[in-house]
């Protein structure tokens, strides 16, 4: 078959404007973007580079509140979308140019079953009979390895797991064989051992039927392994285009030249010190929620003062279920908690003030951790003054230094309200509130998840200087293993409430491992465009899918 | 044909002309739509129906024109930071401030406004209006002008007490529920479910029936009917307040429920809750409204609305629109502040997306 | 299925438990009287041989807590005692009156709920337009007038100046179903106005809310023409909303009707409520609030079990 290498989507200039209440700002600022037939493109940038935005626009489709501003070009296989009816572009929709939506579990209806909704398309442009349409998606169902390719489309959404989910709406992408596929975050929202399955299931497909896409994702490693050429985007604006390898070998710009760069940070490990008494000790723990199964089986590992010890599982896997069991909210049903050798109260509520005053949380989502219409000061100076009885200029004088240590400008945040605050700076805050209380030992619940990866790193930066200029312990529950690599002495790895492997950092890193660990540190995609190729000719295609739906 | 058939199909065209040269296509659709309609309107209802159709759009449009100039009045005269939001205002909620002010004026200066007394007999019974008498007079003769302003006192006095005693009742049941979950919190939710399983109007006539229309337990019913919806509402915003992590860590500090409540959970709770005291005082005011129409709450002499509707409704059966004054100074007023409510509430979820 | 059944009867068993609370507070409410019914029946002028007399009548010398069990084994047949005014039955006073009160609700219910869920459908499809927002103003209005200003308006422009409708409606047996109609037209539309306004909103909210979820954007990337994105992907999940929102009206329907009962004279168990009210027949009283009771929550059960029967999750269980 010979590949028509022609341009398929060609934007040009494009602008769109989001609407606040009051104006219209400019989200995305003049992007031009050619496409070629069967060409896949990664478009890749941080929260707020409008990404997503120029994936709804290929489609001629502006989301609420949103519109393409006059002048913008949106040139679709000879075809103005711009200037277009609506009828036209809706005609496109589904036929030509299909979309995958970051969450499958949101995104199919869950009123019907999956076969029906994949139907729909096919059966609404004529395309084929329902029959045909059943049979076709059945077809493309094997394709995408879907378990029970037969029957799985009779069932409805939520009977079925997320990472099939997302299989079976770029199955549904395909149903009318489009020109173009718009992945929007495909495979964002899924743990690592189910990401690497969907990844390869699209890239098979895509190639199969050569259909050209647009890849949009924040995640490097990710669009290396899928795209062709990569568009890095910041702030609404292109910043440079190449093919993969090149940008992948030789950035030219700047800030990607800093986004390459992120995942160098990694300090010197630590080791624990002989014969002393753990900071915080954590004993053969059980626990349940309410009426439930067991969500902690016999979980046991130790803390040692100024050490940094990771806790690394998938969703479901118990770690903040385990935080929860350290500081008093979910009291366990078998088993204790030690603090410097004395048993800890299973309840907050039975805790002394300085028991609670020695552990202290930070919180993934900064949103929700800080109070939305307190002011920073009264957020930091809260623990000083409830803990250590501060108040007046001490008070203030402590609140200046707390904001100092986080690196943020006393004259500047004293007086702020936390919603005028970028998501980094509201990290700082969670960071300087908990410092606030003069603690020993602080839990970090997926602190720099909901972070782009330059602001994430900058946390962790400030809290390994923190750690060692104020000899702390971190208990750092992540699911991202370069995290781990970067910052941890010691690393528990956890499965369904039990911990399967613990010790050094060093040691975990290097085989043998057990076998989950093994699939775990595999299944995290490398920055190697050949690196998914590789893993799947290891791994054995076929039991690719098996491995991740245990 | 009239004149005023005549003016009334030029004005209608002219402004229709208007609307689509400057290209507002809401308005020109509106405005010619109009047309069409008032000429099937005119051919079927005569002069009459056009009549009634200008008087409408008259009414309207100085109604829109009020709103207009108050919201105006009020952007200049409060401070820049508020104005600034009153001037989004849409006029609809203008309107609905400018009646309430109205309202609290009337209320408080009522023995200044009103020419006549409460319960002062002037004139026969029923006589109609002269230059003595706005409204003429009412079943006893008494000026019914006065007794609408003396009724804004009464009537809306005592909805918003009941209001206030409901509100404070449900709010700090509905705030401590979430606070302390557990047990506590199950078994207000339960009893606010049965209390709610009674139809509101039939549970206030149940508890007249038995210590008898008094305004004391008038309050006290209402309180008792209405603190298990707003309980159920703050139970509910601060539901969603209590599961953020600020509080998980305010409480992990070991902070007390009060000081939770006070500066952590009740700051993010005032725009729905001042949003719902809004929204329960129009129920409030309608059922005490029923319940005086229904002769059972404040008793005569004592000038209210809902009564006075009662002791005129005869007229009706001859035409007459006095008993409608006093029902529709009740709607005017429920309008008013639901317009209100309607763009807070808008405000509030219009910020989240 | 055993889930869905097991938490049908969990609602059913609710609320069975809350008329019987409903109807211990009904009932212990009249045994807060100052002194009791008996003196309340008879007023000042009693003397006490007369007391003494209706207290054995009524059973007043045994114990409360017995007689409440007498009173609720007597109503779970149909049997409320003896009226103190007139002494006869409550159940023949009240049976035909509940049966007109029913009828006129669903004369009201018949016309408002299939007009409100499509003009609420509608006005979600046209939001933000001119059009959606001249209907927020109407409804508004609507919603916040007296049932009595609406009742007393339609008297006066559809009665007394044209003279189409009767001004009251009073009924007879041996009248035809087309007469029946036309002479509860009137009391029938003000309960349409008012419930209609309402159930527009509440479907409108309900819609409106669905259309941002990402099923629905799913749907328009598909090409979705408009009218099916509603139709087709909206609406099936929008069931157990609008359930709730007819049941709610439907449940305002009948407390609404005691004040428009009145302003019609119509003869209902509203009109006789209010009468008993004033007349403090508590017999009656207790007998039509308890009734009253019931219905609102057999129709909050109806609407709570059909929410769980529309649920997919429910329905189609992993």
């Amino acid at each position: 078959m010979v590949h028509d290498k022609s341009v398929l989507l060609e934007i040009k200039d494009l602008r769109i404007e989001g609407y606040t209440g009051e104006v219209w700002v400019p989200i995305i600022k003049g992007v031009d973007l050619t496409l070629h037939r069967g060409e896949v493109m990664g478009l890749i940038g941080e929260s707020g580079a409008g990404k997503s935005t120029i994936g709804a626009a290929a489609m001629g489709y502006a989301r609420d509140g949103t519109r393409i501003v006059e002048g913008s070009k949106i040139e679709f296989d000879g075809m103005e979308l711009t200037t277009a009816t609506e009828g036209e572009r809706r005609a496109l929709r589904g036929s030509r140019i299909a979309y995958v939506a970051q969450s499958a579990a949101a995104s199919f209806n869950p009123a019907h079953k999956i076969i029906d909704q994949h139907t729909e398309a096919p059966l609404h442009y004529r395309i084929q009979k329902r029959m045909e349409a059943q049979e076709d998606a059945m077809d493309l169902y094997e394709r995408l390895r879907l378990p029970n390719p037969k029957e799985i489309g009779f069932r409805y959404p939520h009977q079925v797991s997320g990472g099939q989910l997302q299989r079976a709406m770029t199955a549904m992408a395909m149903s009318c064989r489009p020109d173009l596929i718009i992945f929007d975050e495909p495979t964002t929202a899924l743990d690592v051992t189910t990401q690497i399955e969907v990844l390869a299931a699209i890239r098979d497909i895509v190639d199969q039927f050569n259909t050209a896409a647009i890849y949009i994702t924040h995640d490097l490693a990710v669009v290396a392994q899928m795209a062709d050429t990569i568009k890095v985007l910041l702030k609404g604006e292109e910043v440079e285009q190449q093919p993969t390898e090149e940008m992948l070998d030789n950035p030219q710009e700047d800030y990607t030249k800093s986004l390459w760069a992120v995942r160098s940070f990694e300090r010197p490990q630590k080791s624990r010190p002989e014969g002393e008494t753990p900071l915080i000790s954590v004993q053969d723990v059980d626990a349940s929620y309410t009426g439930g199964d067991k969500v902690l089986d016999g979980v046991s590992f130790d803390i040692h003062k100024g050490m940094t010890v990771a806790v690394v599982g998938e969703s479901g896997s118990g770690k903040s279920t385990t935080a929860r069991v350290i500081t008093g909210l979910l009291p366990p049903s078998n088993g204790q908690v030690l603090f410097q050798g004395e048993p800890l109260p299973p309840r907050y509520q039975d805790r002394t003030k300085d028991q609670l005053r020695q552990a202290q949380m930070i919180y993934q989502m900064a949103d929700t951790a800080l109070n939305p219409k307190v002011r920073i000061s009264e957020i930091i100076g809260r623990p000083a003054q409830f803990y250590s009885g501060l108040s007046g200029t001490e008070l203030k004088h402590r609140v200046d230094e707390l904001l100092d240590l986080i690196e943020l400008d006393p004259s500047k945040f004293y007086n702020r309200y936390p919603p005028e605050l970028s998501g980094g700076q509201k990290q700082r805050i969670g960071i300087a509130r908990a410092l606030a209380a003069e603690p020993s030992f602080i839990i970090c619940d997926e602190v720099t998840s909901a972070l782009d990866q330059l602001v994430a790193e900058g946390i962790l930066k400030l809290l390994d200087r923190l750690q060692n200029e104020l000899d702390l312990a971190y208990m750092f529950i992540t699911h991202d293993l370069a995290t781990v690599r970067s910052i941890a002495d010691e690393v528990v790895v956890m499965q369904h409430g039990k911990v399967v492997e613990q010790g050094p950092k060093d040691k975990m890193f290097t085989p043998p491992h057990h076998p989950y660990t093994d699939l775990l540190l595999s299944s995290v995609p490398e920055m190697d465009p050949n690196w998914l190729t590789t893993l799947l000719e290891e791994r054995g295609v076929d039991n690719v899918g098996e491995a991740a739906d245990v | 044909m009239s004149v005023f058939v005549v003016l009334y199909f030029a004005c209608l065209i002219i402004a229709s002309c208007l609307a689509a040269f400057y290209e507002k296509r809401g308005p020109f659709i509106l405005l010619f739509s109009l047309t069409l309609v008032s000429f099937i309107l005119g051919i079927v209802g005569g002069t009459g129906a056009l009549r009634f159709v200008a008087i409408a759009a008259a009414v309207l449009a100085f109604a829109a024109g009020v709103a207009f100039c108050f919201r105006e009045f009020l952007v200049v005269l409060l401070p820049t930071k508020i104005g600034k939001e009153l001037k989004t205002a849409p006029l609809t909620a203008a309107f609905g401030l400018f009646v309430i002010f109205t309202y609290a004026i009337a209320a408080i200066f009522a023995p200044w406004i009103a020419p006549y007394g409460e319960s002062e007999v002037i004139a026969s019974s029923f006589a109609p209006a002269d230059e003595n008498m706005l409204l003429g007079a009412d079943q006893l003769g008494r000026d019914m002008f006065s007794r609408i302003i003396y009724g804004a006192r009464n009537s809306v006095g005592l909805a918003l007490a009941a209001t206030i005693a409901a509100f404070f009742l449900g709010a700090a049941a509905g705030l401590l529920a979430a606070t302390k979950g557990g047990w506590f919190d199950q078994f207000m939710g339960r009893f606010a479910d049965v209390i709610m399983s009674i139809p509101s109007l039939i549970f206030a006539l149940l508890m007249l029936s038995i210590f008898g229309p008094q305004v004391f337990v008038i309050i006290v019913a209402v309180a008792i009917i209405y603190a298990p919806r707003v309980f159920r509402l703050t139970r509910a915003v601060a539901g969603n307040v209590v599961v953020m992590d600020y509080i998980e860590a305010a409480k992990l500090r070991g902070e007390k429920d009060s000081y939770l409540i006070r500066r952590e959970i009740l700051p993010n709770s005032t725009a729905p809750l001042i949003a719902e005291f809004g929204l329960e005082f129009c129920f409030v005011f309608l059922l005490v409204a029923g319940l005086s129409f229904l002769g059972l709450g404040i008793q005569p002499p004592t000038a209210d609305w809902g009564s006075m509707v009662r002791e005129n409704a005869t007229l009706i059966s001859f035409g007459d629109i006095t008993p409608l004054i006093p029902a529709a100074a009740i709607a005017l007023l429920t309008v008013a502040v639901n317009f209100v409510v309607d763009w807070m509430l808008f405000r509030s979820s219009g910020l989240k997306e | 299925m055993g889930d869905i059944l097991g938490l049908v009867l969990k609602r059913l068993g609710f609320g069975l438990i809350t008329l019987l609370i409903i109807s211990i507070i009904i009932f212990f409410m009249v045994e807060l009287l100052p002194g009791d019914i008996a003196e309340a029946v008879l007023g000042q002028g009693a003397t006490p041989e007369n007391l003494a007399a209706l207290r054995e009548e009524m059973g007043l010398n045994k114990p409360a807590f017995v007689r409440y069990f007498e009173w609720l084994g007597g109503a779970v047949v149909g049997d409320f005692g003896n009226s103190v005014v007139s002494g006869e039955r409550v159940s023949t006073l009240i049976t035909e009156r509940f049966i007109n009160t029913l009828f006129l609700a669903a004369y009201a219910a018949v016309i408002a709920v299939p007009f409100a869920i499509t003009l609420g459908v509608i006005v979600a499809l046209l939001r933000n337009t001119l059009f959606d927002r001249v209907a927020n103003v109407l409804t508004l209005t609507s919603i916040s007038s007296p049932e009595f200003f609406l009742g007393y308006i339609l008297i006066l422009y559809l009665s007394v100046k044209t003279g189409m409708f009767p001004a009251i409606s009073s009924l007879r047996a041996d009248m035809s179903f087309a007469d029946l109609l036309h002479r509860t037209f009137l009391p029938a539309l003000t309960l349409v106005l008012v419930v209609t306004a309402h159930m527009m909103r509440m479907t409108r909210a309900a819609i409106i809310n669905l259309l941002a979820s990402p099923y629905i954007e799913m749907a328009r990337l598909k090409g979705t023409p408009p009218w099916k994105v509603i139709v087709k992907h909206a609406l099936p999940n929008a069931w157990a909303p609008i359930i709730n929102v007819i049941a709610l009206n439907l449940a305002y329907l009948i407390t609404g009707v005691v004040l428009v009962e009145v302003v019609f004279v119509y003869p209902g168990i509203g009109q006789a409520l209010v009468d008993a009210v004033s007349k403090r027949d508590f017999p009656i009283v207790q007998a039509c609030c308890l009734i009253f009771a019931a219905t609102f929550i057999l129709l909050n059960l109806a609407a709570d079990v059909g929410a769980i029967l529309t649920n997919p999750r429910l329905r189609h269980p992993k």
